[in-house]
């Protein structure tokens, strides 16, 4: 993975239509009836960094469940223009790397290395390229010789940047992130800030840490009780105070 | 999120959920020893057994067929009784020849099996309506006040709040495999079965270093707050006049049932 340091960040709009995730009115409820996304469209553009924010229970981890086909609403949900059907899931689970907000749930393995080899082993890869991708994804999060240790072990900050790597390693197009900086102290939050920035992928990014959004995201979407209330340029809906405060946010 | 498949309190305004918890405990253990002494092929006696859970199930308002459509459960379980078609003892009804092996079910031996069916039939359905009336806590609190041992009740009322929390955790898990479990066209997918036992069996060990871990947390905050070795509960349960009565006419009810099917 190139590690390229941009020093000015393009904080615009790609222009597209979505051409690598499409939502189309979805809906969902929970078994015990509780409604958790009424009527989300979004659509995402190969290259797009997207920030995610809204209170908790607003139903972001729910729309992000939603992207590689864990949870199944109503309505339309299409990867790289594939819609989200038995069928096409294993490939869509390729394509989108999930990294859930609780690094300990993501990391199932004894080692490092299993972990972020689970991926590329699963599709069936050659081992040569799976010990490359491995090697390459823990470089990404600059990781390297972490393969050998044992992940129960390690700090937030490092089982976090892990967490990234086992998706990294599948090369996906899209990353989803649950919450990404949440418990780290700010020299962890620091460098991946800088981790995110590097990272060429498209991003949907779920967050709290408005300062992050100012830094990295070009656009944002603000969800509120299972509704999209916002979706445009981050610096623009980051100056206005009132709609930030009516949705719980704060800078 | 959470699972909830282990919480079957039906909330509900009842006499039978009003009645102290220690009562329904009894009863329902009273019920279950009812049915385990009614001698085989006693089926006034089981019908007296089902009318009076009829009625227990109408009580509760949570409608006559409550317990009934609950009650397949404890199916599988009635599978281990079957070997009782074939007891020896009776006179033989017919021969099944599988081949390898001859079955000879006899008159006796299937009127055991019916027997052993109804039992366990009808006591299962009491035993969910108890759960379904009665609060874990106070069904704990009941146990104590029936000088359970206290480690015991302990033991059972942590289970009880710590499963949710570990089927919770193995969820999550599983949850953060499946996003993970990708395939590209025209591979094999998967990878080998031994890998994927591998990875289950460190899920598994995960699990458990995890729930070890949890269990010296919850140790130590419990220390932190002045724990001694039993957890002291206030005591919010008294017996009613109610509760006496209800108790006294189920016993009496009970001891009818057996007398129908001892006598009859």
């Amino acid at each position: 993975m190139p590690v390229k340091h941009k020093t000015t960040y393009p904080l615009t709009l790609p222009d597209c239509e979505g051409d690598i995730l499409q939502i189309h009115e979805l809906n969902f409820a929970y078994p015990d009836g509780h409604i958790a996304l009424r009527d989300v469209s979004l659509n995402l553009c190969s290259g797009d960094k997207v920030a995610l924010v809204g209170p908790n229970g607003a139903g972001k981890s729910t729309l992000m469940l939603h992207i590689n086909g864990i949870l199944r609403g109503e309505g339309d949900v299409a990867v790289s223009g594939l819609p989200i059907s038995d069928e096409n899931l294993p490939v869509i689970r390729a394509l989108v790397g999930v990294v859930f907000q609780n690094p300990d749930d993501q990391l199932f393995s004894p080692t490092v290395f299993d972990d972020v080899a689970f991926g590329p082993l699963h599709m069936g890869l050659p081992e040569n390229e799976i010990h490359q991708r491995v090697d390459e994804a823990l470089a990404a999060v600059q990781m390297q010789g972490f393969g050998e240790r044992l992940s129960h072990h390690l700090s937030m900050g490092q089982k976090k940047r892990i967490a990234i790597a086992t998706v990294l390693s599948m090369q996906p197009q899209i990353l989803v992130l649950d919450e990404p900086s949440a418990g780290l102290d700010p020299r962890a939050r620091r460098a991946l800030i800088h981790l995110l920035r590097d990272l060429p992928q498209t991003m949907l990014i779920s967050t709290h840490d408005l300062r992050m959004v100012q830094e990295l995201f070009p656009r944002m979407v603000i969800m509120d009780e299972g509704h999209i209330v916002a979706d445009g340029k981050a610096t623009e809906l980051l100056t206005d105070a009132a709609l930030l405060e009516t949705h719980g946010l704060e800078i | 999120m959470h699972y909830h498949a282990f919480d079957h309190y039906h909330a509900q305004e009842s006499r039978i959920h009003h009645l102290d918890p220690r009562v329904k405990v009894l009863l329902t253990i009273g019920f279950i020893l009812s049915n385990a002494l009614l001698p085989d092929g006693s089926w006034l006696a089981f019908a007296a057994a089902w009318l009076l859970l009829l009625w227990a199930n109408d009580q509760t308002r949570l409608g006559l067929g409550y317990t009934f459509r609950r009650s397949f459960v404890a199916l599988p379980f009635a599978i281990a009784a079957v070997s009782a078609i074939f007891s020896p003892l009776g006179q033989p009804l017919a021969e099944w020849n599988l081949g390898f092996i001859t079955l000879i079910p006899t008159d006796f031996g299937v009127v055991r099996f019916f027997s052993i069916l109804a039992r366990s039939w009808l006591s299962v359905q009491m035993a969910i309506l108890l759960v379904a009336t009665t609060q874990f806590p106070d069904l704990i609190h009941a146990f104590e006040h029936l000088k359970t041992p206290r480690t015991l009740t302990t033991i059972i009322a942590f289970l009880y709040r710590y499963l949710f929390v570990l089927t919770d955790e193995a969820y999550r898990l599983l949850r953060a495999r499946s996003a993970r479990s990708a395939g590209l066209p025209g591979k094999h997918r998967g990878g080998s079965l031994f890998w994927r036992a591998k990875v289950t069996g460190s899920m598994a060990g995960q699990l458990f270093l995890r729930s070890y871990e949890r269990s010296d947390r919850i140790y130590n905050a419990m220390l932190a707050r002045g724990y001694s070795g039993h957890i002291r509960t206030l005591n919010p349960h008294t017996m009613q006049r109610s509760d006496w009565l209800m108790l006294i006419l189920s016993v009496l009810l009970l001891l009818f049932i057996q007398i129908i099917g001892w006598y009859r």
